[in-house]
Formats: structure tokens, C-alpha cells, sequence
């Protein structure tokens, strides 16, 4: 185990939603390299709260990888220098000592800053209200593989089902898009039998849900390489066509009641 | 059980009927485009119009590698396309309004998607960002776009209204003398290095258009996936070694009057 020493931190702090923000600086010595970027930054604030300071506020639940609470613009980055890896997951091995670690919050109208590096995601909820769900009976679980689904079919479906909903590709995105969020919730439901019969409801009323919030792809491909579960591109065309599709089909459906 | 419920506009409660009524009551068209999703169908389409004119341009100018007669006789047949099926010109005129049309609709999305997506991120990141694949292409599709426009503008001026072209030896403009007209003007090596960056700058702007396309119009298929980004690299390399040659060749006295 090697310690890093002389980390010179430059934070965002920001009081509320409404106040203006500022970055403050913090030198962490003698971290484990060991550490998760997180264990980092509660050194940090154990300290700060040690000397009677108020605490940097970021977002993080499960540490694992798995949840998408935990955020953070480190470097320019979202979640950091090292790709499909959440900042929980992120080690203190890929920093250097000496070196300058910038930490942002996201940022986007639609994630507004709750206070220091945590920002509000329910926009995303909005947009998997809108249709992100199937409609199943409910009762007793069905017989398994009473629906087959092809195996590679069920792979995309588990791809587009990887994602865990953390607004790095918002983030990373030069344009604020939502795409590869809205894609992946869209394509996981699509591509299965089970999702068929809401399918073009289901992509006309999640693109309008994110349409109202986020801005658009210009196809530069940052969401993808800033997400954690690496969701591939593949999953935007397929809701750009569905999206099309749903508005042809959704009529003639509606026009049959 | 055709239960079906209507959205007010801005609403953001949970979709919970068996139908989505329509948004709004508005054409297929009108409605696509109403969505960030439909504006990139829209710079789509209207792209592979460009993309179809530039291509076959290029190839038109490639007829002054064999001599002023060539040349002119093509321009002259241009006006005669399918006469005298149709009157002279009227084919012409057509495929330019087209064209004009294709060209506004290209801008008009452009314009209120970049609206759209500066309005998506009211506030920057504070700290420099460390872009991951976004190219130099990609980031600049709004400026190569207008530099591309503004050279579309000088062009028209030099050699369809020859108000900023050199004037004959007879002290007019003669639109029909093509060749000589394009000789004069490229003679001039300022306009001839203007010429150059101009279609360099539409080659970037063409590498990344000519894949967007696939994406935004949702073609996206593991069979052909690989080939999308060659096409791309391959059309913009075609269109630019043809259109920069022209240049060269004028001052280097190979096309010459």
C-alpha cells in the first residue's frame, strides 16, 4: 500500500440552489492509494468538521458502482479519468501525489444544485414516469420462460438495463442531452417481447418528457464514454426510431378505439 | 376499456391510462418537428440533399479537366435538363428551389437546436472540460457551418452573379463562359486559398454530418455499423480532393484560359 501525499483539491462550494457558487481549495495529505475517490473526500470532510467547518456535500449511497448516486466532475471528466467506472469505484491509484484534482458538480438545468456537489435528478424520474415501465398484470409470478426471448435479443434488453440512471451522459454532453439516458430506458423495455404493446406509446411519451427538460444530440458520443455501464450509441438510434414510428402508429392505434 | 387521457401541457403527474391521447392536434410533420429528435430528422434529410448537391457539383467541375467547351456545353445542358420533356430551365429551377428550401430547413433546425441546447446548460462548467472522443469536427459543426455558408454566399457573387469575379477581356461578365469565369477568379490567389479552407472546412463538416445522419435517422444495424464511419471519412475525402483541386490546378497553370 503506497500513501499519496499533497493532493491539492479545488472544490466546488455552493450554500443552495439559488446563491452563487465559488471553488475552495484543500490540500489531503496521506491518502491510500487504496482509497476510493469518496474515502478521499470523507477524509476530508472529517477533517473540515474536526476544525468546525461545514462539510462538503456530495452525493453517494451503495459504493459499489451499482446505485448512480454518486456523481462528480473530476478534471473535466464525469466520474474521473478512468472509463465504465462510477467515482465510488475510482481509486486514488490513478492520481498522483502533487497532483491538482478539480471537483465539480454536474451540470445542467434540469440537475439544479441542491448545495455544494449535489445536484436534484428527478428530471430523470420524470422522464421514466412517462412511460419507462411495463403495464403487467399483477398476481402470482409467471411460469419462467413462458415468454422466450432470443438470447441475443435478451442481451441488448440487459445492456440498455445496465444503466443506473447517474446523469453522466448529461454531464459529459456538450449540449446538456439526455439521449443515452432516455435510449437506454427506452431501448431495455423495446427490444423485449414484454414491452411490445406499449412500445411507440412508450417512445413517443419518454422523448417529449425528456424533450421538455434536456437539450439534444449532436452525436459527439461523450455520454458514452463517460458512462459508467458503458451504454453504446446503438441505443439513440433506436429511439429515434421508435420515436418516428410512434408517430404514425400511435395515431392509428388511437383512431381503432 | 379504450380508456384514454389528456395531458395537460407542462403536466409532470405519471402516465397511468391504457392510451396517450396526442399532444396536440397537429399534422404528422409539424408535430415531428416540433421535438429536438424530429429537428435532427430534419439536418438529416436536408444533409443528404446537400450531400447529394456538393457530390454531384464536384463532379460537374471535374469537366473543366477537359477544356472550355466541355465545361460551358455542360452548364448549358444543365438548363436543358429533360427538355424538351420539360421547358428549358424549368428543371433547373426546380431542383434549386429544392435545394434553397433543403438549406433553410438545415439552418432553421440548427439554429433552434443550439438554442435549445445553450438553454440546456445555462451555467457553464467553471473548470476546463477534458473532452474523451469528441472531435475537433463535431465541436465546431456550427462554425465550419457558417464559414461553409459564408463562402456559399462569395461563391454565388463571384461566379453566378460575377459581381465580385474579374470582368473579360470585352469589360463584362459573361455568366455562360463557366471556364474562363472560373479561371479568372481562381487566378487570384487570395480568393484560391479562400476556395481551399472553405472546402477543407466543409470536409470536416461533412465527416461528422454524413455519419450523424445514421444516427439521427436511426439506421443503425451491427451488419453495416462499421461501415458508417467509412462512408463518412470516404464522401468528405472524395468531395474535398475534388473541389480543392480545382484551385491548385488554376494556379498551377494546368486548367488555364
Amino acid at each position: 500500500m503506497k500513501q499519496l501525499t499533497d493532493l491539492k483539491l479545488k472544490v466546488w462550494r455552493q450554500a443552495g440552489p439559488e446563491v452563487d457558487g465559488y471553488f475552495e481549495s484543500h490540500t489531503v495529505d496521506k491518502v491510500s492509494d487504496e482509497a476510493s475517490f469518496l474515502e478521499m473526500l470523507d477524509q476530508l470532510n472529517e477533517r473540515l468538521i474536526g476544525e468546525g467547518k461545514e462539510a462538503v456535500v456530495f452525493d453517494h449511497d451503495c459504493r459499489e458502482g451499482i446505485c448512480g448516486t454518486c456523481s462528480l466532475m473530476i478534471n473535466g471528466q464525469a466520474h474521473g479519468p478512468q472509463r465504465a467506472t462510477t467515482t465510488c469505484q475510482l481509486h486514488m491509484r490513478t492520481f498522483k501525489s502533487g497532483d491538482e484534482i478539480v471537483i465539480e458538480p454536474w451540470r445542467a438545468a434540469a440537475f439544479p444544485i441542491i448545495k455544494d456537489l449535489m445536484v436534484d435528478r428527478s428530471s430523470f424520474d420524470r422522464i421514466v414516469e412517462a412511460g419507462g415501465f411495463i403495464t403487467a398484470p399483477t398476481g402470482g409470478a409467471p411460469d419462467a420462460n413462458l415468454i422466450l426471448v432470443p438470447k441475443p435479443v435478451a442481451d441488448a434488453a440487459m445492456d440498455s438495463a445496465a444503466c443506473i440512471g447517474c446523469g453522466a451522459c448529461v454531464a459529459a454532453c456538450p449540449n446538456g442531452a439526455a439521449s443515452l439516458f432516455t435510449g437506454a430506458k427506452i431501448s431495455h423495455l423495446n427490444v423485449l417481447p414484454q414491452g411490445q404493446s406499449e412500445r411507440y406509446k412508450r417512445a413517443e411519451a419518454m422523448v417529449h418528457a425528456m424533450d421538455d427538460q434536456f437539450g439534444s444530440c449532436t452525436n459527439h458520443g461523450e455520454c458514452s464514454a463517460a458512462c459508467p455501464k458503458e451504454i453504446s450509441l446503438d441505443v439513440i438510434a433506436l429511439m429515434n426510431s421508435d420515436f418516428r414510428k410512434s408517430k404514425s402508429k400511435n395515431r392509428k392505434a388511437l383512431s381503432r378505439g | 376499456m379504450a380508456q384514454t387521457i389528456t395531458r395537460p401541457s407542462g403536466s409532470r403527474e405519471p402516465v397511468t391510462g391504457t392510451a396517450l391521447s396526442p399532444r396536440k392536434k397537429r399534422s404528422f410533420l409539424a408535430d415531428l418537428y416540433s421535438t429536438a429528435v424530429g429537428k435532427k430528422y430534419v439536418m438529416a434529410i436536408s444533409g443528404i440533399a446537400l450531400m447529394g448537391f456538393v457530390l454531384f457539383h464536384m463532379i460537374g467541375n471535374l469537366k473543366m479537366y477537359f477544356g472550355a467547351y466541355e465545361l460551358n456545353h455542360y452548364a448549358e445542358f444543365l438548363k436543358e435538363l429533360l427538355y424538351p420533356l420539360a421547358p428549358k430551365g424549368a428543371v433547373l429551377w426546380i431542383l434549386r428551389g429544392g435545394l434553397l428550401a433543403m438549406l433553410v430547413l438545415h439552418l432553421h433546425a440548427a439554429w433552434s437546436l443550439t438554442v435549445m441546447n445553450r438553454h440546456a446548460r445555462p451555467v457553464k462548467y467553471q473548470s476546463p472540460r477534458d473532452y474523451e472522443v469528441a472531435n475537433f469536427a463535431s465541436r465546431t459543426m456550427r462554425y465550419s457551418g457558417m464559414i461553409v455558408l459564408s463562402f456559399l454566399i462569395w461563391h454565388l457573387l463571384d461566379l453566378t452573379f460575377g459581381v465580385v469575379n474579374t470582368v473579360g477581356a470585352d469589360g463584362t461578365f459573361v455568366r455562360e463562359e463557366v471556364y474562363q469565369n472560373v479561371v479568372r477568379s481562381l487566378g487570384r490567389w487570395p480568393i484560391a486559398a479562400f476556395y481551399i479552407l472553405a472546402n477543407l472546412l466543409l470536409g470536416i463538416h461533412l465527416r461528422h454530418g454524413a455519419w450523424s445522419i445514421f444516427q439521427s435517422l436511426g439506421w443503425n444495424n451491427p451488419r453495416f455499423n462499421a461501415w458508417r464511419w467509412a462512408f463518412a471519412t470516404g464522401f468528405a475525402a472524395v468531395v474535398v480532393v475534388g473541389n480543392v483541386s480545382f484551385p491548385i490546378a488554376v494556379l498551377l497553370g494546368i486548367v488555364k484560359v
